[in-house]
């Protein structure tokens, strides 16, 4: 046995096991939640806006329905709090999405795209597309072309020294994303303190404070929905992926091209989630994990229960963020402040679990 | 003929030739169990097999074609595979672990179908493992790894089977528990290459045998004429002597 191996042992998961119906349960019971947190996400906040009229307010814009609501609601509902909220579901349901997905690839229960740098890097090329004055498509394209190379950068290393354990790959992740933020700093002491370094900082602890139109989801749209698509029709593969790389092959799939495309895809949608909200940690480690421990590690039925998961979790945080202090909370901190404890937690458990 | 290997060499990156000019072949229910020195190069040899190592020159025909000709998933569907046994790093369900078998008749934008789960029932019906269907492959034993593995790779409903170490890491009453189930396998009709640290092992299957020397050449015949005291001491380098057991019906190897 490689010491690998034994590494990895220590991180195993543990699980959990599900009938059909079961399954059928926690689907309905994560979608139903996820309809109560969006319901409660319009709802509360520093104007409250009773849930019936929210649901009248979004029902008004297809239907003819009498006006029972004020146009200070209809506002705030449609300019700050429907864009938000759509944008908190969608990155916490692919923030999931591509750490379930990563998580299989490097057959670690221990990655997320934010301990393996992919994030950070992600932030790195906006900012850098930002201080270059570059548009929107610049930006777009600098975080994700960054967050490639920061996933290749990190993957290298357990290469390069030989030793394919978790330990390893985890410690060239975080020695690549404080790489990455040593680079943001250098960025932000040479942006333009008037214009750049506001916007700059506020892809560093994720908000989605700035997202009050619809029409700015459209550009992203594309990006994060079709690779989560093709991750989530492709899922099966992940399993026999998440077995080694002699047993995928020899069980007839092609390594590079199926690899590669999940990779492609996982990066993408953190990319354009660092777009669109700026890097938020944690989430693609602790959803899948959630996921796992409730209706087992088959990504079959793992992969859409953590996607429902990460929408409402995100959700959440958003509307803890908004109301918790009188001065709006940066998503980051809390995610983190959530996460950290939960992660510590995971590995006692499954230490525990094998003794 | 299921499987030619003709005139096969490999060498790691224009390194040390481990081995050059193999032959054999190996029909339905036949059995061929490779022993070596530890590494002589009997895991490459399996590999190149397996489409896992491509060979420096030489062939590998499957059924009359060339491996290197098909796509993975065509020669995945003649060529099954059990690796060592190793923990993986989710705890998959035994019956999710088995079913993974079908995965080169399943498309790639599709799951296991209500008849890829059968056909894997079937396989843990067939080697008595049922009751372990709901429990994680992660928390079981070594043995009863080794046995779910070897019905995954039936599931997988392959023509030839190779085995890596089958019975490394089991203890005796396994390891011959392996054996005897590789014997009822090439008796059903699959053709088995097997690696071996055992010489009684292949002495027990009955069939034929292949010694990888250190100079990377290989030996094939019938287990029975080519596993002789001289060419065992020679690759273990110890007085070893095959002797007649008339309770056992069979030759046994002894170390002097």
């Amino acid at each position: 046995m490689s010491k690998g191996d034994a590494e990895n042992r220590k991180v195993r998961e543990h699980r959990a096991n599900i009938t059909a119906a079961g399954y059928a349960a926690v689907v309905l019971a994560a979608l139903a939640l996820l309809v109560l947190t969006f319901a409660a996400a319009l709802s509360v906040g520093r104007y409250h806006i009773p849930v019936g009229d929210c649901f009248g307010i979004l029902a008004s814009k297809l239907l003819p329905i009498a006006h029972t609501w004020d146009d200070m609601s209809d506002a705030v509902v449609m300019t700050l709090r429907l864009p938000r909220s759509l944008a908190a579901a969608l990155v916490g349901a692919a923030l999931a999405l591509s750490g379930a997905c990563y998580q299989s690839i490097f057959k670690n229960p221990m990655v997320s795209p934010d301990l393996l740098g992919v994030s950070s890097g992600a932030c790195v090329g906006a900012a850098t597309a930002i201080l270059l004055d570059g548009n929107s498509v610049m930006i777009q394209l600098g975080a994700f072309v960054m967050g490639v190379v920061t996933v290749a950068v990190t993957t290298m290393i357990p290469k390069l020294v030989r030793n394919q354990s978790t330990t390893v790959l985890v410690l060239s992740g975080v020695v690549v994303g404080s790489l990455m933020s040593s680079i943001m700093n250098i960025i932000k002491s040479i942006a333009d303190t008037d214009t750049q370094l506001a916007e700059i900082t506020y892809w560093t602890m994720g908000s989605f404070a700035s997202i009050d139109k619809l029409s700015e989801l459209v550009p992203v749209l594309p990006t994060i929905l079709v690779p989560m698509v093709v991750i989530l029709l492709s899922r099966y593969r992940l399993n026999v992926l998440s077995l080694g790389d002699s047993e995928a092959r020899t069980l007839g799939i092609n390594l590079g091209a199926t690899r590669g495309l999940f990779v492609l895809c996982s990066t993408l949608i953190t990319a354009s989630c660092v777009c669109l909200a700026g890097t938020i940690g944690w989430v693609g480690l602790v959803i899948p994990h959630t996921a796992r421990m409730i209706v087992g590690a088959d990504n079959k039925q793992m992969l859409p229960v953590a996607l429902l998961f990460g929408g409402v979790f995100m959700l959440f945080i958003d509307i803890l963020c908004r109301t918790l202090t009188a001065a709006e909370l940066r998503i980051g901190i809390l995610t983190g402040l959530i996460g950290a404890p939960f992660f510590i937690f995971l590995l006692v458990r499954q230490n525990r679990s094998l003794q | 003929m299921i499987l030619e290997v003709n005139d096969l060499s490999f060498r790691y990156g224009g390194g040390r030739t481990i081995f050059r000019g193999v032959n054999f072949s190996l029909d339905k229910g036949e059995v061929l169990s490779i022993l070596g020195a530890n590494g002589a190069g009997k895991s490459t040899l399996l590999n190149c097999v397996a489409n896992l190592l491509r060979p420096a020159s030489g062939q590998i025909l499957l059924n009359g074609r060339p491996m290197s000709a098909m796509s993975v998933s065509e020669v995945a569907r003649v060529v099954g595979y059990v690796p060592q046994i190793h923990v993986p790093s989710y705890a998959y369900t035994v019956r999710e672990f088995t079913v993974m078998g079908r995965t080169p008749y399943i498309g790639a934008f599709s799951t296991p179908s209500a008849e890829d789960y059968r056909i894997a029932d079937e396989a843990l019906e067939r080697l008595g493992i049922s009751h372990l269907r709901d429990k994680a492959y992660t928390e079981i034993s070594g043995g009863e790894r080794q046995q779910v593995t070897i019905a995954r790779v039936l599931t997988q409903q392959p023509q030839i089977i190779l085995l890596d170490e089958p019975t490394a890491h089991l203890d005796y009453g396994n390891q011959y528990r392996v054996v005897r189930m590789v014997k009822e396998l090439a008796r059903e009709g699959y053709a088995l290459l097997m690696t071996t640290h055992n010489p009684d092992h292949a002495i027990i299957l009955d069939g034929k045998a292949a010694i990888l020397d250190r100079d990377g050449g290989l030996t094939v015949g019938r287990a029975a004429e080519i596993l002789t005291s001289d060419a065992l001491t020679g690759l273990y380098g110890l007085p070893v002597k095959t002797v007649y057991d008339e309770d056992a019906g069979r030759k046994v190897c002894v170390v002097c």
